[in-house]
């Protein structure tokens, strides 16, 4: 039986000319959180990217119990909770049915799993809304609500807290801070830093 | 601020069983094939110009040609499999564009490579429903544009038969094409260089079938030919469409 570990080495990652990563080198264990930071394009995004397996780097391995995350990369994938700079929501359909797809298609979730999921970020008024006519914080909820009913070990966020007002930046901490407790991963690119709900945050800088 | 009943019930299930494969409980294949292909449906019906657009063309097109050429029937009973086709395999492009375009755009493939599940798989599921919503209606509609070029009642069903047979080989050949000009701004002119070359087999063996059907001929070997182009795009196009998008991602 093995543990829930992530580990870097050593990754180098080149864009065109440039020589984004140089190096990176990181492990995590379970309950683990890593806080990425630096300026505007230093890599933070690239980093994570890379992290899960959507990049090939140039040098290094991303290692998950283990086993480089490259041989095994469905199983790696099922563990593994990606969100993006943008959530990745459909506008031409409501928030429920996006949450019904886009999870749906990884695991079985209940009708009562959703409502639940939704009522925790606050959607339960808009949650049939079309999710063109939602505002941007509210479509960050709807993703904040999937990345809860994934259900994985490894949560991979980038800038969680964008467009979020007071109270979603805490939903974002208390999420993480459960999601920790309960022995899983964290890797978020912040600008700032993360809410004050999760602790001991190790961080990772990155520089231009 | 409520508590999370039903999630947090879940998450500790697939903590506790979280040492073998991944969270529980998993979605299957087949599951994951469904959800996506019902999700392209829904999507294509709450914007439905898209989706009249390219059976609008076809329909335009081999309308045009009864006023172009002439209206002499013996005439356009000649040129019929040609047009026919020929606007089947443009309209099928017209829609090709899309297929991949708007799930790049807000993330949607990138989860899907990110799911665990087989992208091959996936990619295959976008197709089919391509495939609903363009191959299927065009081979619907081709009855009309037949009888309006002189093609005898008698032919249609080998018609519609041949355009629907053919299509789906088109949608799979298509699917590489669309997944390779993912990275591109302007696609269109690319995506038909790529697209048009692959697709001259079923050009050629669908209009062979059309005229055979036309003019009462057997028509059962050039049938079995498109139906061989489709099962041969079956097994591999995905695959390829699959590996593109993934690059797509990088």
């Amino acid at each position: 039986m093995l543990d829930e570990r992530l580990e870097v080495e050593n990754l180098h990652l080149w864009r065109g000319e440039r020589h984004v990563l140089r190096g990176v080198h990181f492990a995590l264990g379970r309950g683990g959180c890593l806080e990425v930071t630096g300026p505007n394009g230093s890599g933070k995004t690239s980093l994570l990217r890379t992290l899960c397996a959507l990049i090939y780097p140039e040098e290094g391995r991303v290692l998950w119990k283990g086993e480089n995350v490259r041989r095994e990369l469905p199983a790696f994938h099922a563990a593994l909770a990606y969100l993006g700079h943008e959530p990745p929501l459909k506008a031409d359909l409501s928030a429920r049915e996006n949450l019904r797809y886009w999870i749906g298609i990884r695991r079985r979730v209940a009708a009562a799993e959703l409502d639940a999921a939704l009522e925790r970020v606050g959607g339960s008024s808009w949650c049939d809304r079309l999710v063109r006519t939602l505002s941007a914080g509210q479509r960050r909820r709807v993703a904040l609500a999937g990345l809860a009913l994934l259900v994985v070990p490894l949560w991979i966020l980038d800038e969680p807290t964008t467009n979020l007002d007071t109270e979603g930046q805490q939903l974002v901490g208390s999420l993480i801070a459960e999601q920790l407790s309960r022995g899983g991963l964290v890797i978020a690119a912040v600008h700032q830093s993360l809410p004050p709900a999760v602790r001991d945050v190790r961080r990772l800088e990155l520089s231009p | 601020m409520s508590t999370p009943g039903a999630p947090a019930a879940a998450l500790t299930r697939a903590a506790a069983a979280d040492d073998g494969a991944g969270s529980t409980p998993a979605a299957g294949a087949l599951d994951a094939v469904r959800l996506a292909l019902l999700r392209d449906l829904k999507l294509a019906f709450r914007k439905r110009g898209q989706l009249v657009q390219p059976l609008a063309f076809f329909a335009l097109v081999t309308m045009l040609f009864p006023l172009a050429v002439s209206p002499e029937l013996s005439r356009l009973r000649e040129i019929a499999p040609g047009v026919i086709w020929v606007a089947a395999l443009l309209a099928s492009l017209l829609a090709l564009e899309f297929l991949f375009r708007d799930d790049a755009y807000d993330g949607t493939l990138e989860q899907y490579a990110l799911s665990g599940q087989s992208l091959t798989w996936l990619v295959f599921a976008k197709t089919a429903a391509h495939w609903l919503l363009t191959g299927l209606p065009l081979a619907l509609m081709a009855p009309l544009a037949a009888l309006s070029l002189g093609a005898p009642s008698a032919s249609l069903p080998g018609i519609v038969g041949s355009v629907a047979v053919g299509s789906v080989a088109l949608s799979l050949i298509g699917s590489i094409g669309a997944a390779l000009t993912l990275g591109m701004k302007r696609s269109g002119a690319l995506l038909s260089l790529l697209t048009l070359p692959l697709s001259l087999p079923v050009l050629i063996f669908g209009a062979r079938a059309t005229q055979l059907a036309i003019s009462g001929g057997p028509l059962l070997a050039p049938l079995e030919l498109l139906g061989a182009l489709a099962v041969l795009g079956v097994t591999l196009a995905p695959l390829a469409a699959a590996a593109a998008v993934r690059v797509s991602l990088e």
